[in-house]
């Protein structure tokens, strides 16, 4: 949306996010258990996703809330169930060296942001270059109404197949590297099937569904 | 799955999980009209069996969907997607061009349509079978949550 006159309210609820996410991080880096801590990104996935949506990313906002909010917080919680439950604590002194980096990464971050455009420019780079292109042809090219569907799947099919591949790879290595767990897990669920022909099966409608 | 004192937890995930799967489904087949796409649809559709495995325990979740079958999927994805820059080359086309699956002339988007709907297909197995297997190869080490985790 343009903004052609600042808007309180948008103002006020970029505020009040941003506000959340900052408490959320610091609650994070204060906490010693892990299962508070992984609950906690979980929210701050959640917060960011609204945020996103708050400044016209809906799709990226989608995909933080699938991937960040219920992907990660799910694999980090099985990943926590591997390990104790709660941190060590940390040497204050220790804890100078990444202060000092955030601190360092945050001015320049912060730096930064003094040449970004506003929020909607319709003159910025991102507006004028070829998004701007895209969105006077994509309709014409593809027949398509969701505009960011045929920018990944059409004219930048190659990239989405790089990704899809890169998301493959991930998951082999990791079933490479840890699979053998799942393996003998597998193997004893086969046994007791074998022993025990009836006793345990519970059909689950449900999940067949999962399958298309 | 011994004690009893999850019931709630459980009735309400039988509940929630077919919603879930459907949501998953909505955001694949309605990508061409609003957010979403493969990528959302088939994170959506692995957290519906990680929830699952989560409630009932990993053992119940990998008799429904196998570990050997997660691992298929995000192969079958990946070729999938393949599949269609493949389909494109033998009707005289690029890789990947949708423009040419059925050789039309620009303006025409049936190409378009179907080109887009297989390679999201692809990218929906893909992650799908991806994330479950990364899950599987973590949550095979521990059978189960214990009661004083939750």
């Amino acid at each position: 949306m343009a903004m052609s006159e600042p808007d309180i309210g948008m103002a006020l609820v970029n505020i009040v996010l941003l506000g959340l996410l900052f408490v959320v991080g610091i609650a994070i880096a204060r906490l010693r258990s892990l299962f508070a801590i992984v609950m906690l990104s979980g929210i701050y996935s959640l917060v960011s996703a609204v945020w996103y949506v708050a400044v016209d990313a809906v799709d990226v906002g989608f995909t933080e809330a699938a991937v960040g909010a219920g992907m990660s917080t799910a694999v980090l919680l099985g990943a926590m169930l591997l390990t104790s439950r709660t941190a060590k604590p940390e040497k204050s002194l220790r804890q100078l060296g990444p202060l000092l980096v955030c601190i360092a990464t945050g001015i320049m971050l912060i730096y930064a942001t003094v040449d970004l455009p506003a929020v909607g420019d319709p003159n910025s780079p991102a507006n004028t270059g070829v998004g701007l292109t895209y969105l006077r042809v994509a309709w014409f090219d593809t027949g398509i109404e969701n505009v960011v569907t045929p920018v990944l799947g059409s004219y930048r099919g190659f990239d989405t197949l790089g990704e899809t591949t890169v998301v493959f790879v991930a998951g082999i290595a990791v079933a490479l590297l840890l699979g053998f767990g799942e393996r003998s897990l597998a193997e004893t669920i086969r046994n007791e099937d074998k022993s025990l022909p009836k006793a345990t099966t519970k059909p689950d409608p449900e999940n067949e569904e999962t399958d298309a | 799955m011994k004690s009893d004192h999850h019931v709630i937890l459980r009735v309400i995930t039988k509940v929630l999980i077919p919603v879930i799967v459907l949501y998953g489904l909505y955001v694949q087949f309605h990508g061409d009209f609003g957010p979403g796409g493969g990528f959302q649809a088939g994170v959506i559709l692995a957290v519906a069996v990680i929830l699952y495995a989560l409630v009932f325990g990993v053992p119940s979740a990998m008799r429904a969907v196998p570990p050997a079958f997660t691992r298929s999927l995000a192969a079958v994805g990946v070729l999938l997607y393949a599949g269609v820059g493949f389909w494109a080359l033998l009707q005289g086309g690029q890789y990947l061009e949708y423009q040419a699956l059925f050789q039309e002339e620009p303006g025409g988007h049936h190409g378009q349509h179907v080109g887009i709907i297989l390679i999201e297909l692809g990218v929906l197995f893909g992650v799908s079978g991806a994330m479950l297997t990364i899950f599987y190869a973590f949550a095979g080490r521990v059978a189960e949550i214990r009661d004083e985790d939750w």
